[in-house]
């Protein structure tokens, strides 16, 4: 009886200390969504502001092939750093987990460092090294792969460089955490039992990794879906992903309609990203 | 490590391959940075001219400015209002706080230019003016489940039985929580509101939705420095941002490594 008093007690206390917390993110975050998803039916205004009609149009506009083009070139460009990213952090996240215990902090030190830095100037030194007299034409001339400075900088090639770099340790991390559980005897035990390097890693490494790698494509799928200051700054004015068409429908030709539908269609395929991840990773931890 | 030498030295010629990938960008700019040259890519000499034409930028200075009063404040309301929601969750039955666990996280997935999109309607309906308030209510948004995440996890691992032995020799539960709970909790406070710190900092998507005209802030001034052209200036102006984050992470990451050790 006094413990469920108690308990009681303690429910109004915590709803006295959550009660600010919710407030504010129920006004600064969950309102102003609404209002993207109320806006996201109503129809542009004459001059450029909303005019509350109800409406379908603006997700019907989406379908039309320039704007499903630019949503299939971002889910392209998501896919492809994903891939490169877990084929270029898995070898340094094996190898991490694989290192001496003394060895690992620092290892994972070195790779956090670099995220640390401010997302725009990490894009922006890209520009240094991408940039028609930049290093990277620079060492190619030198070493004689090419004669004239060719494009790289404002290209997709550029933006996936960006982007690979900017998710990279999203990778790295969750892999590293999954590699380093495994219990090295398996593998040893699948030597043992005369498997090949390759069977060790497709049958014993991968199916024991597998969290890790479904959390760390997720985990760099989402944020590159997203991007906005990657393309805008590396890419070429053909090279739009999602963020940029959301920006450039708010921002300039200020139809926020249309934009509201479209940053909706954006979240809603991360949400469903999520939640697969949720049912990969709950049901079924191995 | 088992397995053949061969593929220990690919693995290792891999990781260095990566770590190359990862400094290369960073490290070019901070040479050039001192690059007498106003063509960039060409080295024409060691010169602080471009740190000093810095100090020299009045609109950098007010911009400066902003950031950090802007990354103050934001931490401060997200710290107090974070720290207060992970102990009220960690009282709540596991039903209630399961779901509001999942609700908070919702913030941390979305992507940023929704909120910011979000924001920026929101701030314009209710006709708030675009400035530093608004810019300051975003960043308290953004950083109040950052808090709570980091704040919250520390908070599990402590023993209930502290703050109950506590209240058993006779202390109120605001003396428990003041006396016990509370100091134990502080390292991973301070750590969080150092990354909320940082985070603000470094914000742009949610600034430049919600920043307006006249509250510009060291990133929206690196961006627009970007859009106008690459100079020195900017490399200069990178490279002190790079160690400035850098120096706070690793203050943050020092303040929650001490507590385990400590405890």
């Amino acid at each position: 009886m006094t413990g469920s008093l108690a308990s009681r007690a303690g429910v109004r206390q915590a709803g006295w200390l959550l009660a600010p917390a919710l407030v504010w993110m129920g006004l600064f975050f969950v309102l102003p969504l609404l209002i993207v998803l109320l806006i996201s039916f109503a129809s542009r205004g004459a001059y450029g502001g909303v005019e509350w009609t109800f409406t379908l149009v603006n997700y019907r506009d989406l379908a039309d092939p320039l704007y499903l083009w630019i949503y299939l070139r971002s889910c392209a460009f998501a896919l492809a750093t994903t891939g490169l990213c877990l084929c270029l952090g898995f070898p340094l996240a094996y190898y991490i987990a694989r290192a001496p215990a003394r060895w690992q902090g620092l290892w994972l030190m070195l790779v956090l460092v670099p995220f640390w830095t401010n997302f725009l100037v990490r894009t922006y030194a890209w520009m240094n090294v991408l940039r028609a007299d930049g290093l990277l034409n620079r060492l190619l001339i030198a070493t004689g792969f090419i004669s004239e400075p060719v494009e790289i900088l404002y290209t997709d090639l550029a933006v996936l460089i960006g982007l690979v770099y900017g998710y990279l340790p999203f990778m790295v991390l969750p892999l590293y955490a999954a590699l380093e559980r495994i219990d090295r005897s398996l593998i040893e035990a699948a030597r043992d039992l005369y498997a090949s390097g390759w069977t060790v890693f497709t049958r014993v490494i991968v199916p024991l990794a597998k969290p890790g790698i479904i959390a760390g494509c997720l985990l760099v799928f989402i944020p590159s879906l997203g991007a906005y200051i990657t393309p805008d700054l590396l890419g070429g004015a053909r090279s739009m992903m999602i963020g940029n068409f959301i920006q450039h429908e708010y921002l300039v030709v200020r139809d926020w309609p249309l934009g509201s539908a479209a940053s909706f269609v954006l979240m809603a395929m991360v949400l469903v990203g999520m939640w697969g991840y949720q049912r990969t990773g709950g049901e079924r931890p191995l | 490590m088992k397995g053949p030498a061969w593929r220990r030295r690919g693995l290792l010629a891999a990781s260095l391959g990566n770590l190359f990938f990862l400094y290369l960008p960073i490290a070019v700019l901070i040479v050039y940075s001192f690059n007498a040259a106003k063509l960039a890519m060409t080295w024409q000499g060691f010169s602080l001219q471009w740190y000093a034409a810095l100090a020299r930028d009045h609109a950098l200075i007010v911009a400066c400015q902003n950031s950090v009063l802007i990354a103050l404040v934001s931490t401060g309301v997200a710290t107090l209002l974070g720290v207060s929601a992970a102990i009220g969750l960690e009282r709540l039955p596991w039903r209630l706080r399961a779901w509001l666990d999942g609700a908070l996280l919702l913030p941390l997935v979305i992507p940023e230019i929704m909120m910011g999109v979000a924001l920026l309607l929101f701030f314009v309906l209710i006709k708030l003016p675009l400035g530093l308030l608004t810019v300051t209510i975003g960043h308290a948004a953004f950083n109040l489940p950052v808090v709570m995440v980091i704040v919250r996890a520390r908070l599990r691992k402590l023993d209930p039985q502290l703050e109950e032995a506590a209240r058993d020799l006779g202390a109120t539960p605001w003396q428990a929580f003041r006396r016990v709970t509370l100091p134990l909790l502080m390292p991973a406070i301070v750590g969080a509101a150092l990354l909320a710190f940082t985070v603000s900092l470094d914000d742009f998507v949610v600034t430049f939705f919600t920043a307006g005209p006249g509250a510009t802030t060291l990133p929206l001034k690196v961006y627009s420095m970007i859009k106008t052209g690459i100079s020195p200036e900017i490399n200069a102006l990178s490279a002190m941002l790079v160690v400035a984050s850098m120096g706070l992470v690793a203050l943050s990451l020092a303040v929650q490594r001490r507590r385990i050790f400590t405890h």
